[in-house]
């Protein structure tokens, strides 16, 4: 125990306040191997960081969605069991509000970051980075955010900028 | 329970502490009694038939021991309820029973799950985590690594953000509390705070916020702001006194405490320290809540003071006149729960509920209140006030802040209203 230098300060804390600052490990983690560091990282941030070489036109995406997304997410990414992706009818503060990827999502970064980890739900990780490149393009042309020949790429993509950017409050402010 | 004993008190010597028959709370400790509430409607009136010899089980030699334990085969109803889809069916929740249960700790095969692709079968001697980004040193560590550091343990609720969502509801829903709230448990977690680790890989001056990453089959991430973690979050390596259970997160999930639950990464095999969120799925296109003005609450991480009267409730039904014990879970992601008041008038006329100890920041709270039923048309509710003054709202202020559409976050208060036949139906009142 003696190596915990302040397990002292449990008893001093009330039973079920944590004192963790205090506390010291044993010193156990073992430094990363960059290998391990490129292949668990997939986050996708707004500004581009962690996006993959790779890029995927709107057309082609069709193919990639047609193979992969249409039995659950339906035609044009409506109709289907799962969630609607497309297709809105009318905005917001209408009564219900129509939330899709077109009107809702703030940043089209996070189509990729989810799509690549999550989809689809019967084999997912199978999808090259091409092909979630072209699917995202895909369903940015179905919310009709670019063209159909439009392209995706570590570049393009988070350079669009989605119809509901500024939709967010953000209710957290951390201490500096 | 033993009516006799019930009927012993006689009502003049209660004291009424407000309308609808609600009585002093100290009752049952003023007359000495020992009350459970365990059986709400579940009594049969009729007295058994049956002569005063030896019970069967009292005639021949029980079952041997077991390896592990379960519940009694009388119990076989107290499960949680699966909703999933239909073509995935690893994708969708199940509800803990609250309506079934005591105390204040949810049973660990009972505690609630939110999966998107299935429970993950995670070999503990393959698992890893991983600290990495912002960070001196980019650091693994192996299960049997992390059950080497000093641990913690809390009682903690866990509540998913979208927990009650039915109330939003134009219409009362009509279903069990645990159907309609049980996406809140409470647990004993025990774990490495994650402060330990992180200070061990070394946080570089630009990190805000930890991008956290789950082992399952969806591998969802999410953003956590740095300073929760290093405030009071805990690796969970225990629930309950065993390892975590697999839909739980075995062999290692976060625990963020008064967080939303999705904060509380299952599986976890990744944090990655940035100066920014990474506006994952789950923090953007859900868990955010649309207001009236077409704007979205985006990081609305605290789950706000709640409580629901648990007996009578539901499904429930009266089937006696007299003494009866309200009891209930109140909880708050900002603390410790203050006081619970209760009224069996609509809220017209409210009075204080006794607190049962342990009463501990983020966790279940369980309230109880005597009060005498005579056959009156009553609705019950209660309401929750945590140690920072928040008060639980009712339905129609909250929704006078936040719309009808918001889906996540809703904390309103509850009603039960019970007619003289005794049937109990969920209100908007």
């Amino acid at each position: 125990m003696s190596i915990f230098k302040s397990l002292l300060c449990f008893s001093l804390g009330s039973a079920n306040m944590v004192v963790a600052e205090e506390l010291i490990g044993p010193g156990l983690g073992i430094q990363a191997p960059p290998a391990m560091l490129k292949q668990w990282n997939r986050d996708v941030f707004p500004d581009g960081a962690g996006l993959p070489l790779g890029r995927g036109t709107a057309r082609e995406g069709e193919v990639v969605y047609r193979a992969h997304c249409i039995g659950c997410h339906g035609p044009e990414g409506r109709g289907g069991s799962a969630e609607e992706l497309a297709g809105a009818e009318h905005s917001l503060i209408d009564d219900p509000p129509d939330k899709t990827i077109g009107t809702y999502w703030p940043y089209a970064t996070t189509l990729f970051d989810f799509t690549r980890r999550s989809m689809p739900l019967s084999n997912p990780g199978s999808l090259t980075d091409d092909q979630v490149y072209a699917v995202t393009a895909y369903l940015l042309y179905l919310n009709r955010i670019i063209g159909p020949d439009g392209e995706m790429n570590a570049r393009s993509l988070p350079a669009v900028v989605m119809p509901n950017r500024d939709g967010f409050i953000d209710n957290y402010r951390q201490d500096d | 329970m033993p009516k006799q004993l019930l009927n012993a008190v006689q009502p003049s010597a209660e004291i009424e502490a407000a309308g609808g028959g609600l009585l002093d709370r100290r009752l049952f400790l003023k007359q000495g009694l020992i009350f459970t509430a365990a059986t709400w409607g579940a009594i049969n009136s009729q007295t058994a038939k049956a002569g005063f010899e030896r019970e069967s089980w009292t005639k021949q030699p029980g079952k041997p021991f077991s390896n592990y334990g379960l519940p009694s085969d009388y119990e076989k109803k107290v499960i949680r309820w699966i909703m999933a889809n239909d073509d995935a069916p690893g994708n969708g929740v199940s509800w803990t029973p609250l309506h079934e249960l005591e105390g204040i700790v949810t049973p660990s095969g009972l505690h609630f799950e939110r999966h998107h692709n299935g429970v993950p079968a995670i070999d503990p001697v393959r698992h890893r985590l991983l600290i990495h980004g912002l960070v001196k040193r980019s650091l693994t560590f192996s299960v049997s690594d992390l059950l080497q550091y000093p641990m913690q343990s809390r009682l903690c609720f866990i509540e998913c953000g979208g927990n009650s969502n039915a109330g939003w509801r134009s219409e009362p829903i009509q279903t069990q509390v645990g159907y309609f709230h049980g996406m809140a448990s409470c647990s004993e977690w025990t774990g490495v705070p994650l402060s330990v680790v992180l200070q061990e890989a070394g946080i570089k001056g630009r990190a805000k916020w930890i991008v956290a990453e789950g082992s399952d089959a969806s591998m969802m991430n999410i953003s956590l702001p740095l300073d929760k973690a290093l405030d009071d979050c805990l690796l969970a390596l225990y629930q309950n006194g065993e390892r975590l259970r697999p839909e739980n997160g075995y062999p290692l999930r976060l625990l963020v405490p008064g967080w939303e639950g999705v904060l509380n990464v299952k599986w976890l095999r990744r944090l990655n320290l940035a100066a920014k969120p990474v506006m994952a799925r789950n923090e953007t296109a859900k868990y955010t809540e649309l207001l009236p003005s077409g704007k979205a609450r985006q990081f609305s991480f605290v789950m706000e003071p709640k409580s629901v009267i648990t007996h009578p409730s539901f499904g429930h039904r009266l089937d006696r006149h007299g003494l009866y014990q309200i009891s209930g879970l109140a909880w708050s992601g900002r603390g410790k729960i203050a006081k619970v008041e209760v009224s069996a008038d609509g809220g017209k006329s409210w009075t204080e509920a006794e607190l049962q100890e342990p009463v501990l920041p983020q966790c279940f709270t369980r309230f109880r209140i005597p009060w005498r039923w005579q056959g009156q048309d009553v609705v019950l509710k209660s309401r929750a006030f945590d140690e920072t003054g928040e008060v639980q709202p009712e339905r129609s202020e909250l929704i006078a802040k936040r719309g009808r559409h918001g889906y996540f976050h809703y904390n309103a208060i509850v009603s039960w209203a019970i007619t003289e036949a005794g049937e109990i139906s969920h209100v908007y009142l």
